[in-house]
């Protein structure tokens, strides 16, 4: 796994976003389209994709994709 | 481990009754434009049933029983136990499978409780009506389940309105001297309590003043006491791992092959946690029907009114696998070979 590829399967998984806008420290939170169910859509995908469970806690903390990627690795 | 094992019980038949009003999510003038789709498109659900305020959980249950009681040749007098799975009874006090006996016109030898569940209920209920009729002199069960959810929800609650619907369903089960096996899976975790809870009105909080109160939380979320509160990452995360880990244990336990099973019935909760369970199973679309786009999360009546979507039951002998998982935390995974069941009914309430 690498944040590439995280990055393409969020892109692919979150119809508002356009391929290529994501970069490692995109802040999830400020963008537009961040809703709680959009959360739960980034928690399924990391759930099916990489089998690691984000808590509503790490979630918390979560700011930018290099944060997720990070969170994956370190729970992986 | 909580498995219990029956031998010769059937389902004869599964009806369900929601009431008329039709609620739409896509009117739902706390979000805007955009947010109303996305909550359509991942939760899967478009419109629900909401019941009027005068309409309890009782009153939907007993007339699907009573359309049961017009399609199939049960006498009332002959029913032996009738369970009331809910979480909306009608009083405190007394239980509301005993007022539904007198209702139902059914004998006073009958055996009538309520359960206290959720999500899980369906399951449980079966579990119990299965074993009673199995270790007693018992012959024929009516298992009723389901809530009138949509009073505990707040509008100003995003988190919960737009989910939940209204339903009361009837089971008519009976011990026969056939082969078929049915197998349950019960758990439970307490320590999940606070995922989804109303806090007043019990005997923990009672009803006071201040259960009236409205309260502001985060996201502009608003609700008092006796509102029900749901944490939706926490559901999420226990339902998409604790589940299916459960199911694939239990299916192993039992030497059965998730390739045997005919159809799987889950609780509907919303589409993207239902879908996420479905895929880590690896079970093929076509056999997990949903009633979540016209009907919504209907807590304890998901499972028969899902059941009574999936036309092939009423003609075909099948392994059905269910799964109940919410509120509690309580799960339970049921495998149970049935003959066709030829009266799956859904009707709109008749007094709405």
């Amino acid at each position: 796994m690498n944040i590439q590829e995280l990055i393409e399967k969020l892109e692919e998984e979150i119809e508002e976003v356009e391929k290529g806008t994501l970069t490692p420290s995109t802040n999830i939170r400020n963008i537009d389209w961040w809703s709680s169910m959009h959360a739960l859509v980034i928690i399924a995908l990391v759930d099916i994709e990489y089998n690691v469970q984000v808590s509503g806690k790490d979630l918390k903390e979560i700011q930018t994709i290099q944060d997720l990627y990070d969170l994956i690795v370190k729970k992986s | 481990m909580g498995f219990i094992d029956v031998e010769g019980i059937q389902i004869k038949g599964v009806s369900t009754v929601v009431p008329k009003q039709v609620v739409y999510n896509k009117n739902y003038e706390l979000l805007t434009l955009s947010e109303r789709e996305m909550l359509i498109k991942t939760t899967g659900i478009k419109q629900r049933r909401v019941a009027n305020k005068s309409t309890t959980t009782s009153d939907l249950a007993i007339e699907a029983a009573n359309h049961l009681f017009d399609k199939i040749d049960w006498i009332r007098t002959e029913i032996d136990l009738l369970v009331f799975v809910t979480q909306s009874r009608d009083y405190y006090l007394p239980s509301t499978a005993v007022i539904s006996q007198h209702k139902l016109g059914l004998s006073t030898s009958c055996i009538a409780f309520d359960i206290g569940l959720g999500c899980s209920g369906y399951v449980y209920g079966l579990s119990i009506i299965a074993s009673m009729l199995k270790s007693g002199n018992l012959k024929k069960a009516i298992l009723l389940a389901g809530d009138v959810s949509t009073i505990s929800c707040n509008y100003n609650d995003k988190s919960a309105y737009p989910l939940f619907g209204d339903a009361g369903s009837a089971t008519f089960i009976e011990k026969t001297n056939k082969k078929n096996k049915w197998s349950f899976d019960l758990n439970s975790d307490g320590s999940g309590e606070d995922a989804i809870k109303i806090t007043d009105g019990g005997t923990r909080n009672l009803p006071s003043e201040d259960s009236f109160i409205l309260k502001q939380f985060e996201g502009g979320i608003q609700r008092n006491g006796f509102n029900l509160a749901l944490n939706g990452i926490d559901i999420f995360n226990f339902s998409v791992t604790t589940v299916p880990k459960s199911i694939k244990n239990f299916l192993t336990i039992k030497a059965t092959d998730i390739d045997s099973i005919d159809y799987f019935v889950m609780h509907q909760a919303n589409l993207i946690m239902n879908e996420t369970i479905r895929k880590k199973l690896k079970l093929e679309p076509e056999k997990v029907p949903y009633s979540l786009a016209e009907y919504g999360n209907t807590s304890s009546a998901s499972i028969p009114l899902t059941m009574a979507l999936v036309e092939s039951l009423k003609t075909n002998t099948v392994k059905l696998l269910l799964s109940g998982f919410g509120v509690g935390l309580s799960w339970g995974n049921a495998l149970l070979e049935n003959d066709a069941i030829p009266h799956l009914l859904i009707n709109d309430y008749s007094h709405d």
